[in-house]
């Protein structure tokens, strides 16, 4: 008992300081502090969306449809006469919301069908990865897509979808890890203290085979949040009247040669999450490198 | 290969198995009489249990490629997509042709150029490339191109010309996935020992690209290609709506509006059997670059003979 709780007490210790080791090494890197800046604005719009936008995002005004931005209306108003801005600041409450737990459930049933498959090996991993060969067989956005025909539109239902979409991913990364360290000592040293297999799977595989699913994963919240914005763009996904950014792009489409703004100014903000999160997640991936470390 | 073409089949055609309602219902229109919903039902085969017509659908792609009929026009599916399929394919070949011949380059100068300006352009565009919806990138060319400019059609289908904007809306953030693996790999490879040796004998920088660090580079850049052509066949159906071009995806973009299911899941599996067979042409395409690939396969093969 006490000698496992003075190694967990030690791994904790050096967990924590390989953490700031990433953090020191991320705040250097330029492009990422810019990314993470820009991500945490973001988010922070999304949080107190209600004090910034100027208008509400359903408050239709018929006398000043489809005005081109002025002062009163930084980026012009739709054809209701909806304020854009303020639509498009609602609209990163959804669009943030879904990227990032689409991606939070997805990695988690992936990681976990990974681990299995990695630990145990044999027949089991065999039906997991064939399983995954499938669904990556789709085409992603296909298989998503597929999946919110059948659930329907709304918000619950292409986080479902979305979610479904990155299993395969992080199963597969997961299980690469695991079997790198399927055979490490502390392993073997587990099962002799008689620890139960979700037990080693779920405090000594996963944590130690995490790194390179934390890059994916991040890397792909950005994609979710293209992915969703596709769907609200093709019908599907999250309905109007919610200020979806995707849904706003394709209720300008038609309206393109004269009110342009509709369309431009949901996907500038789309590009420029994704291309934060990317640019984090790219710092990310460097700070986390192994071949960097000294 | 036939597993996964198999498993596809099975797994959409289960997924679409649980949509909620009844399009016989919606089919006959506003008041059917119960025996007129019953006929449909049975003419459909909608009456069978599940794993009789799943194996009614897989047969029919297994055995003749089936692919049924579509449930509003009641016209066969099969001869829609091949119809359709040849501008899909276009488009997707084109755009790789333009991920291979714009990316590869693009990560290679960034490579060579090491946090130089070179490096620091190319990968800024790919930056932007691999984070810009390729719908609104389509849109917005539309927009310049089309509306403001002038110089190419907006949607619809013709010349070349045609083809222009949405393959380049298509192929942009595989142009960008590709050199910002072309970079990350190349420069793996850069730090090994024998691009060192080869420095040492003194052999030109231009020839040490060629002969030494792009061939051992040039797996992972492989299977960019492979995966990027699943992103560009499954790209082609927002690019195919938004161009008016009626390929496979706006197919399955027009099913999922009228709820024509047959359609959907037809459409759906004949892509991924497309991406399957790309996919195992890049495998091919391994063995065939590759000599470690090649030998493990000529040892399997010598160790089954032994055993």
């Amino acid at each position: 008992m006490l000698s496992s709780a003075t190694t967990e007490g030690k791994s904790k210790i050096k967990r924590q300081s390989e953490f700031l080791v990433v953090a020191r090494r991320l705040s250097q890197n330029s492009s990422a502090s810019i990314g993470f800046v820009v991500a945490v604005f973001l988010v922070v719009m999304a949080i107190f969306a209600p004090l910034i936008a100027p208008y509400s995002y359903a408050k239709q005004d018929l006398a000043h449809t489809r005005a081109a931005p002025s002062a009163q209306h930084i980026f012009g108003t739709d054809e209701l006469g909806r304020d854009v801005f303020s639509r498009i600041v609602w609209g990163s409450r959804f669009s943030l919301t879904i990227g990032v737990l689409a991606v939070l459930i997805g990695t988690a049933v992936g990681m976990l069908f990974g681990a299995i498959a990695g630990y145990f090996g044999g027949v089991v991993d065999d039906i997991i990865m064939r399983l995954m060969d499938v669904l990556q067989s789709i085409p992603g956005i296909l298989l998503v897509i597929t999946i919110s025909v059948v659930l329907g539109p709304g918000l619950f239902n292409t986080l479902l979808a979305l979610s479904v979409g990155g299993i395969p991913m992080s199963c597969r990364l997961t299980r690469a890890a695991v079997l790198g360290v399927r055979h490490q000592e502390y392993l073997e040293a587990a099962t002799s203290i008689n620890a139960s297999t979700p037990r080693i799977i779920l405090r000594h595989v996963l944590p130690n085979s995490f790194a390179p699913v934390l890059v994916s994963s991040t890397m792909s919240i950005g994609n979710v949040i293209m992915m969703a914005a596709m769907l609200s763009f093709i019908g599907l996904g999250v309905q109007p009247p919610t200020p979806e950014w995707g849904s706003m792009i394709s209720g300008g489409r038609s309206l393109i040669r004269t009110c342009p703004w509709m369309v431009t100014f949901p996907g500038i903000f789309i590009m420029l999450t994704v291309l934060a999160l990317n640019m984090f997640g790219d710092g990310l991936r460097d700070a986390l490198d192994p071949k960097l470390k000294k | 290969m036939i597993p996964v073409i198999l498993g596809v089949t099975i797994l959409v055609f289960t997924i679409l198995y649980f949509i909620p309602g009844d399009p016989v219902r919606m089919l006959l229109g506003a008041e059917p009489t119960p025996a007129q919903v019953l006929a449909k039902r049975q003419e459909m085969g909608l009456n069978d249990p599940y794993l009789v017509r799943l194996g009614r659908y897989v047969g029919g792609i297994i055995l003749h490629f089936d692919f049924g009929k579509s449930w509003i026009y009641n016209t066969p599916v099969t001869s829609e997509l091949l119809h359709r399929f040849p501008r899909t394919l276009t488009i997707a070949v084109i755009c790789m042709l333009m991920q291979i011949l714009i990316g590869t380059p693009l990560g290679i100068i960034a490579a060579v150029n090491r946090n130089g300006w070179g490096d620091r352009l190319s990968m800024f565009i790919a930056m932007f490339g691999i984070s810009m919806p390729n719908f609104w990138l389509a849109l917005m060319l539309i927009l310049f191109f089309s509306v403001k400019l002038g110089w190419l059609p907006p949607y619809g289908i013709g010349g070349l010309k045609y083809y222009i904007l949405p393959c380049i809306a298509n192929a942009f953030p595989g142009i960008a996935t590709q050199a910002r693996q072309t970079r990350s790999s190349l420069l793996e490879v850069i730090r090994s020992d024998y691009i060192t040796t080869a420095r040492a004998k003194g052999m030109s920088e231009l020839r040490i690209l060629l002969r030494h660090a792009l061939p051992n580079a040039l797996l992972p850049i492989i299977t960019i290609i492979g995966n990027g052509m699943g992103m560009l066949l499954a790209g082609t159906v927002v690019i195919e709506m938004i161009f008016a071009i009626p390929g496979v995806g706006w197919y399955l973009v027009g099913g999922i509006g009228n709820r024509d299911i047959n359609v959907v899941q037809s459409s759906v599996i004949f892509l991924a059997i497309a991406f399957t067979l790309i996919m195992l042409l890049v495998d091919l395409a391994y063995a065939f670059i590759d000599p470690r690939v090649k030998a493990r396969f000529a040892g399997q093969k010598r160790r089954k003979q032994y055993a």
